[in-house]
């Protein structure tokens, strides 16, 4: 059977471009405002909707996705908020996939199961968990593929022609490919090396490829969407939240506005 | 957790490095292959006589070992039950025993031929151990440490620029060692090529957990062979202050299959297991996923990690090595706690009884003997772990005490 993230790629294919992934926080900076940006981006030009599930130690994240997470969590954001934010806009929309990314403690100590039943009750797609390789297949991504929802699996330039087997066997959905060494949002991605380990990757795999980490501009998007699936925006839109806000860090009538408008903009850059 | 019967329990961890249910390599995949690699390099230094024996020479002259056991006659007399023995890795040069650990790391990334150490710290101490060994072998060294230690640690900071190493705040978070640790992990994420990640405690992803109890195991084995050496026996107990848990595994693990030998972790009670101020992972936390390793680990009822609390700025870590949980679980090892106040007595005690100043840490061991010792009778042979030297802890202590330095 088909799922959302399948039959997106498949759609975006005969459209002939690549697909726009969009991450923001769950709760950043806080329920409310959150609701209305991820409400707002599938028009805003997002084919596919990230959220962050907020983590106090988030070890592969740069400072602008680090501190969303700690506004998230001081706005009282919890696991099951961020579960009742997919519902309420699933409510509204069927059809873009939803993916949830963050790291594994906060889904342990909710339950493994219990976490896997509510996520495709809520309309949870896929799941992307920072901290389990394949090496850790047992805990939480086989579980994941019997209760269908996509694993997707991180994919790294040290994910050299003996290990990439490994890293694809369970995975699904797509392959989100990360385009620097280190860690969310510092780097600018290489473009041409970047296109070059796609290209080495499609060996391994026929699943659509991600590209993100680093990608911030228009140009930067349409740079890599040339040679791959789909682009990742996130540490951007994070920033733009930020930068949004008043000096009491509270949402101003700009935030949600200031993340469609930057979105609108790169979806340009990966459609031209 | 059943308590079934095993064989051993110095067999651990297995090929996917679980003691048990805790350990594993909960990390991102870039790190994956580099954890993989230096699985390999540590098992084939640990098959190799010439490394160990390059080790030993280093340990023996420039560390100082074999550190004294000695008999600390008269806080036995005072306490009127078991006769005590301090393990003495105070007296390593640095003053603790994480010199122990980061030779052998530091041997280790040489043979790797890695010319970029990063090191994590919360007291310094570790950061102080790592820095001297680079300095030692002209290695480039990189010390994250957060930013709230820095400001509490001044001493030791200034030590590590000295030893030539760059200390780096870590401003994330709650800014204290649990950042400090996720600030080296995303260095080394970003530097994969050149740098070697040289991990203080017994705690990180596989091999970690395994190769820190190995290169820290010299204490037990030592102390094994001085008290069959002064007493014709092996002691009766071992008590050890646990934070991450190295200086306790060291002086545990050559004793875990002598099954007669009672063992007894003491953790940081802070303010009192009550309340929320303490930094006692295993009587006080529960088990979950954090820095590479399953453990248990101090956290509020959604998963987020909560900061620990000890008067001790190197006990004050939210987790606890993978392996200490899993002794818990099967019950070889006993987990108990001391409060601040406590170890705060405890420290005075043994500044006026022996002529030592102990570091907090090993003063909530020391507080723990005192409770327990006089109800022990005079043949029971104690050992604890007199694992650092408080000289860095005077101004914590001149400042509750109301003394103006």
């Amino acid at each position: 059977m088909t799922g959302r993230i399948e039959r997106r790629f498949a759609e975006l294919k005969q459209k002939g471009r690549a697909a726009l992934v969009t991450f923001v926080t769950a709760g950043d900076p806080d329920y409310e405002t959150s609701l209305k940006i991820i409400k707002g981006l599938p028009r805003a030009g997002a084919d596919i909707i990230e959220f962050g599930m907020p983590f106090t130690d988030p070890m592969a994240d740069g400072p602008a996705i680090q501190a969303a997470g700690l506004r998230a969590l001081h706005s009282g954001q919890t696991m099951k908020k961020t579960l009742k934010l997919v519902r309420e806009f699933r409510a509204g929309d069927k059809e873009t996939p939803v993916v949830l990314m963050g790291y594994y403690n906060p889904i342990y100590v909710y339950g493994v199961d219990r976490f896997l039943k509510d996520a495709k009750a809520a309309g949870v797609d896929g799941l992307i968990v920072v901290d389990l390789p394949p090496e850790e297949d047992d805990e939480l991504c086989l579980p994941a593929i019997a209760a269908d929802i996509n694993f997707i699996r991180l994919a790294t330039p040290t994910t050299d022609d003996n290990r990439a087997p490994a890293v694809f066997r369970n995975t699904s959905g797509f392959v989100y490919y990360v385009s620097v060494l280190g860690i969310t949002g510092t780097k600018a991605p290489d473009i041409k090396s970047v296109g070059k380990n796609v290209n080495r990757l499609r060996k391994h795999t026929s699943l659509p490829i991600a590209v993100g980490f680093g990608v911030k501009t228009a140009v930067q998007a349409r740079a890599i969407a040339k040679n791959a699936d789909g682009v990742v925006v996130g540490s951007a839109l994070v920033s733009a939240i930020k930068d949004s806000l008043t000096k009491a860090g509270k949402p101003s009538p700009k935030t949600v506005k200031a993340v469609h408008l930057l979105v609108s903009d790169i979806a340009r850059g990966v459609r031209s | 957790m059943t308590t079934a019967q095993v064989n051993s329990y110095r067999t651990g961890p297995d090929e996917k490095g679980l003691f048990g249910i805790y350990g594993g390599r909960f990390v991102a995949e870039t790190l994956m292959p580099l954890i993989l690699e230096l699985e390999q390099a540590y098992k084939d230094a640990k098959a190799d006589p010439s490394f160990q024996a390059e080790l030993d020479s280093f340990l023996e002259h420039y560390v100082g070992r074999p550190s004294p056991l000695y008999f600390a006659e008269r806080l036995t007399e005072h306490l009127g039950g078991a006769k005590i023995y301090f393990k003495r890795d105070e007296l390593n040069h640095t003053g603790a025993h994480k010199i122990n650990n980061v030779m052998g790391q530091i041997l280790l990334a040489r043979r790797m031929g890695k010319k970029r150490i990063i090191a994590e710290t919360g007291a310094g101490q570790h950061g102080v151990a790592t820095a001297t060994a680079c300095a030692r072998f002209g290695l480039e060294c990189i010390v994250y440490m957060g930013s709230v230690d820095i400001e509490r640690q001044k001493p030791n900071v200034f030590r590590m620029k000295l030893l030539g190493a760059e200390v780096v705040p870590a401003l994330s978070g709650s800014r204290t060692l649990k950042d400090a640790l996720n600030e080296a992990l995303r260095d080394w994420v970003a530097n994969v090529e050149d740098t070697f990640y040289c991990i203080g405690t017994v705690a990180g992803p596989h091999p970690y957990p395994e190769m820190v109890r190995d290169f820290q195991s010299v204490i037990g084995v030592e102390t094994k062979r001085q008290m069959l050496a002064r007493e014709g026996r092996l002691p009766d107990s071992l008590v050890a202050a646990i934070g991450g848990g190295s200086n306790a595994m060291g002086l545990f693990h050559p004793f875990l299959d002598d099954k007669e030998v009672e063992i007894i972790g003491v953790e940081a009670a802070g303010l009192g297991l009550r309340t929320k101020k303490h930094a006692a992972s295993i009587t006080g936390g529960r088990p979950g996923i954090l820095h590479g390793n399953r453990t248990y680990l101090l956290m509020d009822d959604d998963g987020q990690i909560t900061e620990g609390h000890s008067i001790s700025a190197g006990l004050d870590y939210p987790g606890i090595g993978p392996e200490h949980s899993w002794l818990h679980d099967m019950k070889r090892v006993q987990y108990v706690a001391a409060t601040d106040k406590e170890a705060l007595a405890a420290f005075q005690l043994c500044c006026k009884l022996e002529g030592i100043i102990p570091a907090l840490e090993p003063s909530h061991a020391l507080a723990h003997v005192m409770k327990i010792a006089p109800m022990r009778p005079k043949d029971h042979l104690m050992v604890m772990n007199l694992c650092g030297r408080g000289d860095k802890d005077i101004f914590t202590v001149a400042d509750i005490l109301g003394v103006k330095l």
